[in-house]
């Protein structure tokens, strides 16, 4: 127990201040103006994966790490459509991944928003259309906020997040 | 491996290790297979192609790999209703490349299961897409598939569904469970969701496009793609890259090894309930990944492989601050290490969970990671190596239990590995006799060759082989993920186990659906 609150305090705090996006606003104040305003504090984000690469999956899943610590803004990734706000998905949608994708839109519930990630979900990457896949999310389910990127950034995708929902 | 017997001989193919092949009956494909895997071969991968044009039928092709190197068996089946043998007796693991073959090409081994794999209606079922007649029409619709899982019967058995789409960012899969109240009686694994037709698209490509495809087969796998496929490439061309260049492509492997075994570790840690193992370790994959946009320009390392060598070098400052960060690293994980070895709660959840046997591991013909943590002592690093491994003496790390508590021994053992490697290979960058080029020019393809490259990725061994088109195109390139090999042995390690525990013992094996779906 000593030597596991030991690395607790020497480790510290390791929360670094939120990207600052290209007009000079700092994206954590407007996070927390939004989220107050609009979604009582909570964003809840269902993630699909839509025949991506599992790059775009690695740097969402690095969103949670200490130094961007998106719960910190009161944002998490939940385990249901039901529960979510927004959706983000990856990849061009594979033929594969289609109806499943539908069906997770459909199931989450109003008002809510799409974030297509990465450079193959805007329809840029190198998985062109073809007979496996469709050429973007955007062919398949309306989507809001595009994030370019191969993969995007942790930085990108927290930029992103807030984009959909000024 | 020693195809006298058959009354075959075998032509050299160009190639990073040694590599025969030969064109074979079916019945010295069964032959070839028995004595391999009696021999102590076993299966790489086996996939088709439509060699109509070329007025040679159908091909499947098997890979076997044995401690002479590669041996490839090439066999011909002039009709597209012609079926070629069974090899699931010899090695279970080509039963699902034998589904996904047909799937794709066509062509059908004498199996009972003839199931599709990667087909989900995403088009329709007579038509294939890798064979070259094949012309997608923009108005097929996905459709449903009705899939002949097997059941269990019984009292008080029941199924539970899992997926495409799962709880958590990970990539889609479906898990059909049968339980008796917690306890899994078994699991059937149904993937293909996320195939994109990479293969067809590797067809599109030219040989110098294609090294961007091949880096994104499976993202977290970018570096072991991009070498396997400079390799292929090196070896049609009949280059060598230069010696700086290999080192760097080492550095790059082990640095991908060591990011992805850092978030393994956490993730296993946070699925046992121990949140600061995420914490810890998150941080410190974000640190190396932050070093590598540093000093390569991209956080996942993609595209710094080319073929003919790197596309870029290392500056003097990033190289010292690698070596430093590769000592402090050590420390912190040797001291996380104890961490976890002395939390009660911890190893409750690792030992004796998720077992996989070393007999089962082996016929199944389980590799990398998942199989050192059964006992399998197998790394290409060290046995079949290539420059800069020659020089590099990897000891592969293994464990005997099998469990998660196991895999977690191993990817523990080999963060350290390969951190001690990082520092072998920032000296050798150092030294002033290693000369500066990183990359040599790449000479013209002929039509219609073969080459192959095979390099030991973070899970497992990888396997890129390209054939030539004319004019520099790519006729066919079939990439091969170790997850083929390691998806069933999940299917046997989760029997008998929680259903709670799954989700444990699935990030203990973290096996890729993008490089298996294609």
């Amino acid at each position: 127990m000593y030597a596991l609150l030991r690395r607790i305090v020497r480790t510290g705090i390791r929360t670094e201040p939120a990207p600052t996006p290209a007009d000079g606003d700092r994206i954590a104040d407007r996070l927390d103006h939004v989220i107050r305003h609009r979604l009582g504090r909570a964003l809840a984000i269902r993630y699909v994966d839509a025949g991506s690469c599992n790059a775009c999956e690695l740097e969402a899943q690095a969103l949670a790490n200490p130094y961007y610590n998106l719960e910190g803004y009161g944002i998490r990734f939940v385990a249901s459509p039901r529960h979510a706000d927004a959706l983000m998905v990856s990849g061009p949608v594979s033929k594969h991944m289609a109806i499943a994708l539908r069906r997770t839109y459909d199931a989450t519930p109003e008002p809510k928003f799409v974030i297509a990630v990465g450079d193959c979900a805007k329809g840029c990457g190198i998985l062109a259309a073809n007979y496996a896949t469709f050429s973007k999310v955007a062919d398949v389910i309306p989507v809001d906020v595009e994030v370019p990127g191969c993969p995007p950034s942790p930085s990108a995708l927290l930029s992103a997040i807030l984009a959909a929902v000024r | 491996m020693n195809l006298r017997p058959l009354g075959v001989a075998p032509e050299p193919v160009r190639a990073a290790m040694a590599t025969q092949r030969a064109q074979v009956s079916s019945g010295q494909l069964l032959t070839a297979c028995r004595l391999g895997w009696e021999g102590g071969a076993r299966l790489v991968a086996l996939w088709g192609s439509d060699e109509r044009d070329r007025q040679r039928g159908f091909r499947v092709r098997a890979v076997l790999e044995d401690r002479d190197g590669l041996t490839v068996l090439d066999h011909t089946l002039l009709r597209e209703d012609a079926r070629y043998p069974d090899l699931t007796p010899i090695f279970p693991a080509a039963a699902r490349m034998q589904r996904a073959t047909y799937d794709l090409v066509g062509i059908a081994a004498e199996a009972d299961d003839q199931r599709p794999w990667l087909w989900l209606a995403g088009w329709p079922i007579d038509r294939f897409p890798l064979r070259r007649d094949f012309e997608p029409d923009p108005r097929w619709e996905p459709g449903e598939e009705d899939y002949a899982f097997v059941r269990v019967e019984g009292e008080g058995v029941h199924e539970i569904p899992v997926g495409p789409v799962h709880a958590g960012i990970i990539e889609p899969g479906h898990f059909r469970f049968q339980v008796v109240g917690e306890k899994v009686l078994r699991l059937e694994e149904r993937l293909g969701y996320t195939h994109k037709g990479i293969e067809k698209r590797f067809e599109s490509l030219s040989i110098a496009d294609g090294a961007k495809l091949a880096g994104r087969v499976s993202g977290d796998s970018t570096v072991a793609y991009a070498w396997a496929y400079a390799q292929a490439v090196e070896s049609l061309a009949d280059v060598v890259p230069p010696p700086r260049a290999t080192w760097l492509r080492a550095l790059c492997l082990e640095r991908e090894r060591v990011a992805n075994h850092l978030g393994d570790l956490g993730a296993l840690g946070n699925d046992a309930g121990f949140a600061l193992g995420l914490a810890q370790f998150s941080r410190l994959r974000e640190d190396v990944l932050r070093r590598n946009e540093a000093a390569f320009g991209h956080r996942l390392l993609m595209d710094a492989v080319v073929p003919g060598g790197v596309a870029r070098t290392l500056d003097t400052a990033n190289a010292l601050a690698i070596r430093d960060d590769a000592i402090r690293l050590r420390n912190e994980v040797a001291e996380l290490r104890s961490l976890y070895d002395e939390h009660a709660g911890v190893q409750d959840r690792f030992r004796g969970c998720g077992v996989l046997a070393n007999d089962v591991a082996h016929k199944l013909g389980v590799v990398g990671l998942a199989g050192r943590a059964s006992g399998i002592d197998a790394d290409l690093r060290r046995d079949l190596p290539v420059a800069p491994y020659d020089a590099l003496a990897i000891e592969p790390a293994t464990a005997a239990t099998g469990d998660v508590a196991a895999r977690v021994a191993v990817r523990f053992d080999e963060v350290l590995g390969s951190l001690r490697a990082i520092e072998v290979i920032i000296d050798k960058l150092g030294d002033p006799s290693l000369p500066p080029a990183i990359d040599t020019p790449l000479k013209e393809v002929a039509d219609g060759s073969l080459g192959l490259g095979y390099v030991e990725g973070w899970r497992g061994p990888v396997l890129v082989a390209l054939e030539s088109g004319p004019g520099g195109s790519i006729r066919r390139c079939h990439p091969h993920d170790p997850s083929w090999q390691n998806w069933p042995a999940i299917e046997y390690a989760v029997i008998g186990n929680i259903v709670a525990d799954f989700p444990l013992i699935n990030k203990s094996f973290n096996l890729s659906y993008s490089g298996h779906d294609l």
